[in-house]
């Protein structure tokens, strides 16, 4: 098991009332292992009542980067919205917690 | 091979406002590109506009930037292409143009108009343009009388000929905003409406300076690797002829530019990466590199890009009603449990007076507000901020609801506190309504 934090940088905003996760893996090595495990049913479920629509996931193979859109996620769109990470700066932070089964 | 450097002074409208003054006096920059629009932004400026069509609707810091700087501006020879006109270009060009007169300097400022089609709205929709919000797929007559402002993200050619008429600087209201950094590309290249590639690589670099600080070490995961965040260094792209280029920042400031930085402001805000449709060109940003040159540089080489959509994005705003969010502290034994009571006690109370919201919310921040149940709980919460909020349509209700947070520190649990900003202020509620419209129809101009 490895923590997302010591293999990856994220950065998280808004679109919308939607979210994008964007994740950067320091290595090819560890981007090609996690892609099999990152799935975007995987982090449709990691992310539990924080989405509550789906999840599209894009690959950026150049970059060693995924990018994660999650749907509906803001209760509303930046200025309708009452919560306060209305702009879903927080969610980048959210995934580093995420621990994923892939070894060295 | 012909380079230019272009800066980024402002992500927003709000950013640091020594930012563009370093990079005028230390960037040895070209030109320097500042945004000061959000989609809320425009909304804002348009009723400003409206209470006073002479004088509001534009980013009055812009002004006080170009007063205190003009000197340096000229000597160091610098453009500047900043969307600081907002819904009202006019006014704010005869601001700069009391600057100039004052400072005995001969400012050449252009407007670059036809952004705004607030006017021309219903005429539009009469000539059968839907307008249909792309995200819902909802038909604009359901908003019709209750818009604050429209506007088109215009493409980047019409502010590289305000470059070519010779301004000095160019007020735009809404372009796209890696435009900002394309614009002058566009003119010091020479580059054709077909040149994709090179249009794309000038907006991948555009976006990656957009948001000011945050390519340089700004909201950055390894935050802790970065020395002299107090004199972050705003970022500066480096672009050549062939479109290939640097991201850097000025010597001697704090921060740092890695392929890191780079990548996840390359990921910030960005859908199917295949597709990054601006208003110049499609581009693919699965098809370029990264590589770091030198300390604190970044160059990217390889962006493909190809034929752009024949729609522009048009930004609407309306009114959808009022809210309100206030806070109360609650410390000492049992705070979270007392939180939880404070709130229980402010919803049964509007109950009691028959008050029925169209939305509510309930955060305990300092409790996995942010993350909810990916966030571990703490053995201990020895205090907690009571985050409670409403919205409605009618605006007496959400008043009502502002009065019933202070009552609790002398009627509710004890060790309440945090109180002093007073009541919390209801604010209009202003929602953003994204369409697209032919590009056809849209007509823009440069003002000399």
């Amino acid at each position: 098991m490895k923590k997302l934090s010591d293999i990856a940088y994220a950065r998280s905003g808004d679109k919308g009332a939607n979210v994008n996760v964007g994740v950067v893996f320091i290595s090819k090595d560890y981007y090609d292992k996690a892609i099999s495990k990152l799935t975007s049913s995987f982090v449709k479920s990691y992310f539990g009542t924080m989405v509550k629509g789906d999840v599209i996931r894009y690959e950026l193979p150049n970059l060693n980067a995924l990018n994660f859109m999650l749907y509906d996620s803001l209760e509303g769109g930046g200025s309708e919205t009452l919560i306060n990470d209305a702009q879903g700066k927080t969610f980048g932070q959210a995934i580093l917690m995420m621990e994923i089964d892939i070894d060295d | 091979m012909k380079n230019i450097r272009v800066a980024n002074g402002q992500g927003f409208w709000g950013d640091c406002i020594e930012a563009p003054a370093k990079l005028i006096k230390y960037g040895k920059i070209d030109y320097l590109t500042l945004d000061y629009l959000a989609e809320v932004t425009m909304s804002i400026m348009q009723r400003q506009k409206k209470k006073d069509p002479e004088n509001g609707g534009y980013a009055t810091d812009f002004v006080a930037l170009v007063d205190s700087n003009i000197n340096e501006i000229i000597n160091n020879n610098i453009k500047i292409i900043a969307n600081a006109g907002g819904v009202n270009p006019y006014a704010c060009k005869r601001e700069l143009m009391k600057i100039s007169k004052k400072h005995n300097i001969d400012l050449k400022i252009a407007i670059v108009e036809g952004d705004d089609i607030y006017n021309d709205l219903h005429n539009l929709i009469k000539d059968n343009h839907k307008f249909k919000n792309i995200d819902t797929n909802e038909n604009i007559s359901s908003i019709l009388n209750k818009i604050y402002s429209a506007n088109v993200y215009i493409d980047s050619f019409s502010v590289a000929k305000a470059l070519s008429l010779g301004a000095d600087i160019v007020l735009c209201g809404r372009i796209s905003d890696p435009g900002l950094v394309v614009a002058p590309c566009i003119y010091e290249f020479g580059w054709e409406k077909d040149n994709f590639n090179m249009l794309a690589s000038a907006t991948v670099a555009g976006h990656i300076i957009e948001c000011g600080a945050q390519c340089t070490g700004g909201n950055f995961t390894k935050w802790k690797d970065l020395k002299d965040m107090d004199n972050i260094g705003y970022p500066i792209a480096q672009i050549r002829e062939d479109g290939t280029f640097d991201i850097t920042k000025p010597e001697n400031t704090g921060g740092l530019v890695n392929k890191f930085t780079v990548s996840e402001q390359i990921l910030y805000e960005l859908g199917d990466p295949k597709k990054y449709i601006s208003p110049d060109v499609c581009v693919d940003f699965t098809s370029f590199n990264l590589e770091e040159t030198s300390k604190d540089v970044v160059t990217v080489t390889g962006v493909k890009g190809d034929m752009p959509t024949d729609t522009y994005k048009v930004s609407i705003s309306y009114f959808d009603g009022f809210k309100s969010s206030g806070q109360l502290t609650i410390s000492g034994p049992d705070a979270l449990l007392k939180a939880k009571k404070s709130a229980e006690i402010i919803w049964k109370k509007l109950e009691n007076i028959g008050l029925v919201f169209d939305k509510t919310s309930t955060e305990f921040l300092g409790l996995s507000s942010c993350h909810k149940s990916i966030a571990k709980t703490p053995n201990i919460i020895n205090e907690v901020v009571l985050r409670i909020g409403v919205k409605s349509q009618n605006k007496n209700i959400v008043e009502r609801f502002t009065k019933e947070l202070a009552p609790l520190i002398t009627a509710g649990p004890p060790g309440i506190t945090g109180f002093a900003g007073g009541r919390p202020k209801v604010k209009e509620v202003v929602a953003y309504w994204p369409a697209l419209i032919d590009k056809k129809v849209i007509q823009t101009k440069v003002i000399l």
